[in-house]
């Protein structure tokens, strides 16, 4: 139900006193009203759904996900060497 | 794009999948709650790879198959009128009501507009100040802080011409409904990552006691469906029943208070009839009294609406994950997405059009 | 002749126009909706053997000549977008669906029909752009025709051309000429015309370098011929996208079409787009493109040519026309599953879900 991506913080500022920010996602441009993560700040990452910001996205986190993904590859391959 | 194409990853999904036929010795069934998984699923094929034992029951994750058609009735309505420029997501367009839809009112002069945003329809209504300017405000908790603020900035901006025709409804109380039903075969729950984002995932610890299930905060990637499952698999396998959060990078367990705070502000909780599966207490939002007078049920009088069903339809057993699609009598023939008799044939999130759009061909040499 | 209505129970199951009786947007889409239309109204009032084959020109005898026949027309808002105007639009619109029979277009008519209160100078732009690209594709606009309608019926502009060209001797292309075993080729990236126009649309619009596409492909055609006259099928995958294209040839041609995802030259900011947007880039316009089923034994050296060529230096293999599931276009997923590619019923909308 919630199509939303992550995009790059590359501008903040207010429109009519609500926060917005323009957000990269990659070789496109957006604005998107920041009013929910308020402490955003230029060079971080947004889950962007309908225009809004609804959550940071935490990059230590994503990459000790991928990171973990890739330590059981090397793992299933040492099992299967062995086996 | 980044954070998003590593987790398209082919041979970490070959990792993902290996452990999952490693472990899974038994027949299970788990539900993706939310459309967007489903989505993932049937596109990337990953129904096709994970072990034939487990079976994927595709849940009513999908707001725009479970809007009740006496709203979309109502829509449609107020979207006639010559006084109203009607603005939506591009979901609702096709969905069906009893007897047209969107697209139909729009040919017939009614002036809609898809918008991405509901900021945008306020943008529209303060453009055109003589213009009433409505907005669908449907969706799940993932959707209503965007509509909430939308309905906030109107009030504290004084854009009196602008209204919002709202049906919110939430998971948890979907999820108790499902697995209430003396003939649900659901073992074990991903739960919808967006919607955690904003609401975090406390509320689905009554819900692991209750009916001892694993439950599992899912994301939409290809491997973020993968370890989900897998994740679910490796409690079923060893007898467990917990919660889980398997979408660390965009969810934690309190979830987004800003949003949270919004919402407690705008909305209140109210019953909800669920298209295709009927009344579930408690499981919707309707604007709070405070902001009653941005309610386009309230603004524009549209009369009795007499809904009507096909009687052929039975979306609302695919919805609940007791048939799959392909079991309707009508799958394919009489409702396909060209001609849908029901929302779930029309949403691109609905499991009948998944399926249909990516139905598998039963040629084995297809599947290399 | 009477003037009797339809007889809507003649046409086939199931009855589309049945469920919408007047014209929606959807039927100019591209999708299931506008063949439909084609299919179930039209054809049947023109019916001739020239006209049911569907190609993007109609191969017409003259005098033992074989002339390709096209006509476009364009509708397009905005008139102006990011990498050209309705002009070029609907030249290359048209020069393309002939070069896509092989044939060089000789010459080209335009008509325009203007909406009272439309800028004398937008128009003068609009008209220096389509002499511009008529000079660009090598074709003379030998005539054409002007039309003005009330304000609020013309959205400023719509356009018409229409061109001939001959087929040179030997050269047989065609949607239902693709063989199993000829290896599917695009020219270059795809979905960016439509990602450049919806940039630019009321209430969805976006920041991004993503300029349309749009340019004549007869000298890309040229070249492939050079390398050999031994095309199958050629067509320029426009409205609803590459993937609205491969059916057709699958339809047409009664093969099976496969395909690799991980093949398909898509460029960032169109993924990203689509990404945001929810939409699939393979059915997403393309103005500048064109996609070939060739034999096998000639693939080097088409692909050869068409990469030393402007028009085709993105050039790429995708896929194969197989046997298996004729009419049926099959995707291999980036992950290794396998789904079926569809037509899109009308346009691709946002979505949120």
């Amino acid at each position: 139900m919630c199509l939303g991506v992550p995009g790059k913080v590359t501008e903040v500022y207010d429109r009519q006193g609500t926060p917005m920010a323009k957000v990269d996602f990659g070789g496109i441009t957006k604005e998107v009203c920041v009013a929910y993560v308020p402490d955003i700040v230029v060079g971080e990452y947004a889950i962007v759904h309908v225009g809004f910001a609804i959550t940071k996205l935490d990059e230590k986190s994503a990459l000790e996900t991928l990171s973990l993904f890739e330590q059981m590859g090397v793992l299933q391959q040492e099992l299967n060497a062995e086996g | 794009m980044k954070y998003l194409d590593e987790f398209h990853d082919p041979a970490l999904a070959r990792t993902l999948l290996d452990d999952l036929h490693r472990i899974t010795t038994r027949p299970w069934a788990i539900m993706e709650v939310c459309g967007g998984q489903t989505h993932s699923i049937i596109r990337y094929g990953i129904d096709q790879l994970i072990p034939e034992e487990i079976e994927m029951i595709h849940g009513p994750g999908c707001p725009v198959c479970v809007t009740p058609l006496e709203v979309i009735d109502k829509a449609l309505a107020i979207a006639a009128r010559d006084d109203v420029t009607f603005c939506s997501f591009g979901d609702m367009l096709r969905v069906p009501g009893s007897e047209a839809d969107l697209f139909r009112i729009k040919s017939g002069g009614g002036d809609v507009r898809i918008v991405y945003s509901p900021l945008d329809a306020l943008r529209i209504a303060q453009e055109t100040p003589e213009r009433q300017v409505v907005f669908f405000g449907i969706g799940f908790e993932t959707t209503a802080p965007a509509n909430a603020m939308a309905v906030h900035e109107a009030k504290r901006l004084g854009v009196e011409n602008f209204s919002m025709l709202v049906s919110h409804v939430l998971v948890p109380p979907a999820i108790s409904a499902i697995m209430d039903s003396p003939v649900t075969r659901v073992q074990g729950f991903l739960a919808a990552g967006h919607v955690c984002s904003v609401m975090g995932y406390w509320e689905y610890d009554p819900l692991v006691d209750k009916y001892r299930v694993p439950i599992v905060v899912t994301g939409f990637e290809p491997l973020d469906v993968l370890d989900g499952i897998r994740r679910t698999i490796t409690q079923l396998e060893a007898g467990r029943a917990e919660l889980e959060n398997a979408y660390p990078r965009a969810v934690n367990y309190e979830g987004n208070k800003p949003a949270q705070a919004m919402l407690a502000d705008v909305f209140e909780v109210t019953d909800r009839a669920w298209r295709g599966i009927g009344v579930i207490p408690q499981s919707g939002w309707k604007l709070s009294e405070a902001y009653r007078d941005f309610d386009a049920e309230a603004r524009f009088d549209v009369g009795d609406i007499e809904v009507q069903e096909s009687a052929v339809c039975r979306s609302g057993e695919v919805l609940q994950g007791l048939i799959k699609p392909n079991e309707c009598e009508a799958f394919g023939t009489l409702c396909t997405p060209r001609n849908p008799l029901g929302a779930t044939m029309v949403s691109s999130e609905g499991a009948c059009a998944a399926y249909y759009q990516y139905r598998r061909l039963d040629d084995p040499k297809v599947h290399r | 002749m009477t003037d009797t209505p339809p007889n809507l129970e003649a046409w086939t199951c199931p009855l589309p126009l049945r469920d919408y009786p007047t014209i929606v947007l959807g039927h100019g889409g591209g999708g299931k909706l506008s063949s439909e239309l084609i299919e179930h109204l039209f054809l049947p009032a023109f019916a001739n053997p020239t006209l049911a084959g569907l190609g993007d020109s109609a191969i017409v005898d003259v005098g033992g000549t074989r002339v390709a026949f096209s006509t476009d027309s364009f509708v397009v808002q905005p008139l102006f977008f990011p990498g050209g105007n309705i002009g070029e639009l609907a030249v290359n619109g048209t020069v393309n669906d002939i070069a896509m029979s092989g044939a060089q277009p000789m010459v080209m008519s335009v008509g325009f029909i203007l909406e009272e209160g439309l800028p004398l100078d937008r128009l003068g732009v609009i008209a220096e752009s389509t002499g511009a690209a008529a000079r660009a594709a090598g074709v003379e606009l030998v005539t054409g025709d002007t039309k003005v309608v009330d304000q609020g019926h013309g959205d400023g502009v719509y356009l018409n051309t229409s061109g001939f060209g001959i087929v040179p001797e030997g050269v047989a292309i065609g949607p239902d000429r693709a063989l199993p075993g000829d290896v599917v080729i695009v020219s270059g990236d795809i979905g960016v015309h439509g990602i450049a126009i919806m940039s630019v649309r009321e209430g969805i619009e976006f920041g991004t370098v993503v300029e349309s596409d749009t340019m004549p492909l007869n000298g890309l055609v040229a070249a492939m011929l050079g390398a050999s006259r031994d095309l199958h099928a050629l067509r320029d995958p426009t409205r609803g996208g590459l993937a609205a294209t491969l059916n057709e040839i699958a339809r047409s041609s009664e093969v099976g079409v496969e395909y690799e995802e991980r093949l398909l030259p898509v460029p960032e900011a169109v993924a990203s787009a689509c990404g945001f947007l929810g939409l699939d880039p393979i059915h997403v316009a393309n103005e500048g493109k064109l996609v070939a089923m060739v034999p096998a034994a000639v693939v080097d050296d088409v692909l050869a040519a068409m990469l030393a060529h402007p028009a085709g230096s993105g050039a790429t293999v995708i896929g194969r026309v197989v046997e298996d599931h004729p009419g049926v276009v099959v995707a291999r997923t980036a992950i290794g599953g396998s789904r079926i590619v569809d037509t899109q019923i009308g346009q691709q909308l946002p979505r949120i879900c």
